[in-house]
């Protein structure tokens, strides 16, 4: 059988539970990082398969998962700049560290 | 089976299971490098599906750019050779859960849907296709959302030189 | 009728005087607020006088009947056909009379003021507050409808009880301002209801309209009105009383008398102008004002009013001679002399000769207004002078304070009621009206008449006669400059020469009960035994204060019950705290104290301190953990989207 819009869509949901699985369990926040990186991926691959195989006279799908690609790239550059400064101050770049705006 | 099948079951596989090792090891830089065969498999299946730009764009940003880029945080602010503190083990079983759980609904939406095609004459995702549309300023045009994007990106750009610098000692001043 | 809707001017410059006074006075007019006030307050007695002249001489009379006039008049709160809330003004003679009589004292202690007050900080507040007081007072006066009338009355209520508190640093000051607004406003709830029952059978708030109604026999308003009753007293008779109680809780009548001597501890002008003149004789106003219904329809409530104010005058007569306050001595004589106008009325018939007492309560209202207004800025002057309000600290000032001494000495004679001072001619009045219909009543007020003129010259020869007692006073003469100028002598003077000549205003002819000239009628033979009593109250008490000695204490001692009772003031005072300490505290507020402060605070408490906890307890989920916050919110989204798609289609 030819592999069609339903295992494309199988994959990304996967992917999008194990990258929420990793941003759960990981205490550290550049693995943590990195599951958000994954989940980004699987929307990225929605958007993309959806585009194909639903809608292909667009190319809105496309425009978005360039836009995502760009967001997700800014956002990981502040992402480390913020988790550096951490590492910084506390020395270590647990999560459990970094707790200070609780209450 | 065809060829084509049976690399997509072969760029499925390695998404996957690099993805799911990626959140599962406990040494951060195979981490890394998990994550990188994850977004080359993703790749791969946007060149599967024959957007070839795309997947361009996702190899030059992503494996190019961000991994790159957390490869070099490791690098600044692990000692090597450390394994990775171990998460709870009810928080990893109840995270799992709930992870599965999610799936399970998903899964189970995705398989009771229909997605209706339209069987319109499909666009072809060229560059050429690509690049007219996302600086168009016509009904379909994107270019409005580019220079959002252009103006997040400077402003993120800023905002991490910002962050990240080195603050100078009250002496100096 | 000429246009004289210049009248609203009257009260509304005092109200100018006011807001001018209390929005800018401090800032900018702090020494020249009481000459802005005065000359204020000025135009305003020049238009009553006109009004009053032209009333009386040009317009007022048609066809031998003084008008009822309603030059102004605005519906401001419809509530049904027929009842409504007007402001309005009435012209009529004893609304006219007392336009004259109150902007004319309320100018003299206006002018007095001006150098009693001098120097004091809030200068401008005081006159400010005078000027809404008198504001309030005119507008009650030309009221033409009964709920206009109530709202005046109560902010006569309110600017008495500021000028009593003025000097609000003064505990005392600030119990009695206390006790005056409570006392009244406890009265004043009787008037409240006195007034929803009489519009309730009148329908109609108008007092045109009302009196007319209430007292034209065949109407179904008064049919009404008499016909329902409550514990055997018609409704009519039940609202007339409660009006009353609120004129009697105004006017100081026994039992609701208990707030008047100590509200003397105000400014003395304040007294001159609120406890003397004005605002006490306001119960008096309004029965005149509802006189035909009390007369015509209720005469049950009428004589209740008679009796109240014999009783009144006869108690307060009896406990001023025991007073050593000299301000408190006057207050009770006002006391005194308002429960004669009081019992004036009740004594009068409506219409005709029978309606003399009518007349000659509002004659005594007049000359009363004058020499008692006289007699409290003469006790200012001295208390300006001595710096003390004790008989003890005075005495033999007649040759420090001369032009006091013979104002005090007439407005004396003029309340002991010698002729041919003003009080003669209009306490013969009530005499006679007393005499003619209720000899109870007229011997309780000869035995009054004498106990007057006893009282009075014995606060005139203790503060004037007797041995000088330097060290009282001396200690301020630098300070003091005699009798305190050009200013407040100049209102004693005037008041002086209006005490002694009022009495020979031929009375009758401007008011009566039935707004008809009546002849004003002199029993030579008749006045032999008042006048008689009076000089020999004037005699005894010449005998006892004039020379230091012991005759008082002696005479104390040989009455001690008496003498003690009325000392205390009959321990009415002490009764009222009886009930209200020992019986309305704990009986009724401790338990309502306790069932606030521990079931109603309690339920409060109870809600905030379970908050509180609640927020304790929940606050430790905003933990900051990120990946506790990403749990719940995947299963929230996770519960949220099964209950979208499987519960709530």
């Amino acid at each position: 059988m030819q592999p069609g819009l339903y295992h494309i869509l199988f994959i990304s949901t996967v992917l999008f539970f194990i990258g929420v699985f990793g941003f759960f369990t990981r205490r550290n926040l550049v693995t943590m990082l990195m599951s958000i990186e994954l989940i980004l991926n699987s929307v990225n691959l929605n958007f993309i398969t959806f585009n194909k195989y639903v809608w292909p006279n667009k190319l809105d799908g496309l425009f978005f998962t360039i836009f995502v690609i760009a967001i997700a790239a800014a956002e990981a550059a502040v992402a480390i700049a913020i988790i550096i400064n951490l590492y910084r101050t506390h020395q270590s770049i647990d999560v459990e560290n970094a707790e200070e705006m609780k209450f | 089976m065809s060829g084509s099948t049976i690399i997509f079951y072969l760029l499925a596989a390695l998404t996957l299971v690099s993805g799911l090792l990626s959140v599962i090891t406990r040494i951060i830089f195979r981490a890394a490098i998990y994550l990188l065969f994850s977004l080359i498999g993703i790749a791969g299946i946007y060149f599967w599906l024959q957007y070839e730009f795309i997947a361009a764009v996702q190899i030059v940003v992503y494996v190019g750019g961000i991994v790159v880029l957390i490869i070099f945080s490791i690098f600044l602010t692990q000692q090597a050779g450390e394994l990775l503190p171990k998460q709870k083990l009810g928080r990893q079983l109840f995270s799992a859960l709930a992870a599965f759980c999610g799936l399970a609904l998903v899964m189970l939406q995705l398989v009771q849907h229909t997605f209706t095609t339209t069987s319109n004459t499909p666009i072809e995702p060229t560059v050429a296709n690509i690049g007219a549309q996302m600086l168009g300023i016509d009904q379909n045009g994107f270019a409005l959302p580019f220079e959002v994007v252009s103006i997040l990106l400077l402003a993120a750009l800023i905002g991490c030189i910002v962050i990240a610098l080195k603050s100078k000692p009250e002496n100096n001043l | 009728m000429p246009n004289v809707t210049y009248i609203a001017l009257i009260p509304l410059l005092p109200l100018a005087a006011f807001l001018i006074l209390g929005i800018f006075g401090r800032k900018y007019f702090k020494n020249t607020s009481g000459i802005i006030a005065t000359a204020l307050l000025l135009i305003s007695t020049l238009l009553a006088v006109y009004t009053a002249y032209g009333y009386f001489f040009e317009y007022g009379k048609v066809d031998g009947i003084y008008q009822k006039l309603i030059p102004l008049k605005y519906t401001w709160l419809q509530f049904s056909e027929g009842v409504s809330i007007d402001m309005g003004i009435i012209i009529d003679p004893i609304s006219v009379m007392m336009l004259v009589v109150v902007t004319f004292i309320s100018l003299m202690v206006h002018i007095y003021s001006l150098g009693y007050m001098k120097g004091d900080d809030r200068f401008p507040t005081y006159y400010a507050f005078l000027g809404l007081f008198t504001f309030s007072m005119l507008g009650l006066i030309i009221s033409s409808n009964i709920f206009q009338i109530y709202i005046f009355w109560e902010l006569v209520g309110v600017s008495s009880f500021l000028l009593i508190g003025y000097y609000y640093d003064k505990p005392s000051a600030v119990a009695a301002c206390k006790k005056a607004f409570i006392v009244t406003r406890f009265a004043d709830v009787g008037f409240l209801i006195g007034i929803l029952i009489l519009s309730f059978y009148s329908n109609t708030l108008d007092f045109n309209k009302l009196i007319e109604r209430l007292t034209t026999p065949e109407s179904n308003e008064l049919k009404n009105a008499v016909a329902a009753s409550f514990l055997g007293i018609s409704a009519l008779t039940w609202g007339l009383v409660l009006v009353f109680i609120g004129g009697a809780g105004k006017s100081a009548m026994f039992p609701l008398h208990i707030w008047l001597p100590d509200a003397m501890e105000g400014p003395t002008p304040v007294s001159a102008l609120i406890h003397a003149a004005t605002m006490v004789v306001a119960g008096v106003f309004l029965v005149a004002r509802l006189f035909p219904v009390f007369s015509i329809s209720s005469p049950n409530a009428l004589s209740l009013v008679g009796y109240v104010g014999a009783i009144s005058a006869l108690i307060a007569a009896v406990i001023a001679c025991t007073q050593t306050d000299i301000k408190r001595v006057l207050a009770y004589s006002t006391m005194s002399q308002i429960g004669y106008m009081m019992f004036a009325l009740g004594v009068s018939k409506y219409g005709g000769e029978d309606g003399l007492g009518y007349t000659a309560s509002m004659f005594h209202l007049f000359t009363h207004a004058i020499f008692k207004a006289l007699l409290f800025l003469g006790a200012g002057a001295v208390i300006h002078y001595i710096h003390s309000n004790e008989m003890k600290d005075m005495g033999g000032l007649r040759k420090y304070l001369p032009i006091t001494h013979i104002t005090f000495l007439i407005a004396c004679l003029a309340i002991s009621g010698v002729p041919p001072f003003a009080g003669f001619f209009s306490k013969e009045e009530i005499l006679l009206a007393a005499y003619q219909n209720n000899k109870t009543i007229y011997w309780v007020a000869l035995i009054t008449s004498g106990l007057t003129s006893f009282y009075m010259f014995r606060l005139y020869f203790s503060i004037f006669w007797g041995r000088t007692r330097p060290s009282s006073f001396k200690r301020d003469c630098d300070e003091v400059k005699g009798e305190g100028g050009f200013v407040m002598m100049l209102p004693l003077v005037l008041l002086a020469f209006g005490a002694a000549t009022a009495g020979f205003i031929p009375f009758g002819h401007f008011i009566s009960s039935d707004r008809i000239t009546l002849e004003n009628k002199f029993h030579l033979m008749f006045s032999i035994s008042p006048v008689a009593l009076g000089l020999t109250g004037i005699i005894i008490a010449m005998w006892m204060y004039k020379k230091e000695n012991n005759k008082p204490e002696k005479f104390a001692a040989m009455s001690s019950g008496l003498y003690k009772a009325a000392y205390h003031k009959f321990y009415i005072d002490e009764i009222y705290i009886f009930i209200t300490q020992k019986i309305i505290f704990n009986l009724i507020a401790r338990p309502t104290a306790w069932f606030d402060k521990n079931i109603v605070d309690g339920m409060i408490n109870a809600t905030g301190e379970g908050t509180k906890e609640i927020s304790e307890k929940i606050k430790t989920f905003q933990s900051g953990k990120i990946q506790q916050y990403a749990i719940c919110f995947l299963v929230g989204l996770i519960s949220l989207a099964l209950l979208f798609i499987y519960v709530w289609k």
